[in-house]
């Protein structure tokens, strides 16, 4: 009972019994299934193994099935690991338990990962949120740069790390604290306010933070 | 897309009367104080509509003391106690935000004639 995995419908609002709007995402949650446990003796942490939407044995391929077959459970498409942090158990859930959003109750808070949108290769201004330069005042073909980028002869060289332009976006995001609204168990939906990283569609994991 | 429609179905007011930008209306809105709730009215100009299904709202502009005031309502919200059509408008574009420097004769509307039965 740690989480589950799910996809992101999008954004809309819904009010509370106070008449006031709140921003909501909804995902689409599981069912899921535990697929295998990881276990401390074997591989050296304890993790539940959740397998979500079920697939064809076709669209699969054989190592996948193989492993699917060895605990008897069905195919699944996306396979995600939920380690359980302090206080949480899994040693009473077994292999082929199913996992359906009831478990979670609105006002509860949990945290939620997934791949947020790709924006490509970008400047420091939307990157790392550099004020970049003004537009007037004598400024000149430097409006949304870095600015320097080090020292002169010592240390001659430009450390390592530093905030530069490249690739943004499209890397795990976690965001922490969100709290349910609402939970749908007849359409497997889960409200949660405010945003979830990602783009419609993709493939969020939903984590109990209790 | 449809889920997300379908979410907010059960909260979409059919009740309130069809108004368009440029109408007068007086919006009833409740308001609540220390546990108490009673009721505000808003009388202006619609100067617009926006947005779809549960996230639309309207811009209400009156002018009070002198001192331009704009109050933006969620369209299907509850708090909505009841909309009344004090006068309807005959306007020629959706969006009415040259109102808000337009003085004396320019910032009349016509009225809009409408078929009775």
């Amino acid at each position: 009972m740690l989480g589950l995995i799910g996809k992101k419908i999008g954004m809309t609002q819904i009010f509370d019994p106070d008449g006031k709007v709140i921003p909501v995402t909804v995902i689409q949650a599981g069912p899921c299934r535990v697929v295998y446990k990881r276990s401390k003796a074997k591989e050296g942490y304890d993790a539940l193994q959740l397998g979500y939407e079920e697939i064809e044995e076709k669209r699969s391929n054989r190592p996948k099935i193989g492993h699917f077959k060895k605990n008897g459970t069905p195919i699944y498409r996306h396979l995600r690991e939920f380690r359980p942090s302090l206080g949480q158990k899994i040693e009473d859930i077994e292999v082929g338990t199913e996992l359906k959003v009831d478990i979670f109750q609105p006002n509860e808070k949990v945290s939620i990962s997934s791949h947020s949108k790709g924006r490509g290769f970008t400047g420091v201004m939307k990157r790392h949120g550099f004020a970049g330069f003004m537009s007037s005042h004598g400024v000149h073909e430097s409006f949304r740069g870095p600015g320097s980028i080090g020292q002169c002869a010592q240390p001659s060289r430009v450390f390592k790390g530093l905030k530069m332009a490249g690739h943004h976006g499209n890397q795990k995001v976690t965001v922490r604290h969100l709290k349910i609204v609402k939970v749908d168990p007849e359409q497997n939906l889960i409200m949660v306010k405010g945003a979830v990283p990602g783009h419609r569609n993709s493939l969020v994991t939903i984590h109990k933070e209790s | 897309m449809d889920i997300l429609q379908a979410i907010g179905r059960d909260q979409i007011r059919t009740d309130l009367p069809d108004f368009r930008p440029g109408d007068t209306v007086k919006v009833y809105y409740k308001i609540k104080e220390g546990g108490k709730e009673r009721i505000q009215v808003f009388q202006g100009i619609v100067i617009q509509k926006r947005g779809s299904g549960i996230s639309k709202t309207f811009t209400v502009r009156k002018v009070s003391n002198g001192v331009g005031v704009e109050r933006t309502f969620p369209m299907h919200s509850p708090n909505i106690d009841k909309l009344e059509i004090v006068r309807y408008g005959q306007v020629r574009r959706a969006k009415l935000f040259y109102l808000r420097h337009a003085k004396g004769k320019a910032a009349r509307i016509k009225e809009r004639r409408r078929f009775t039965t």
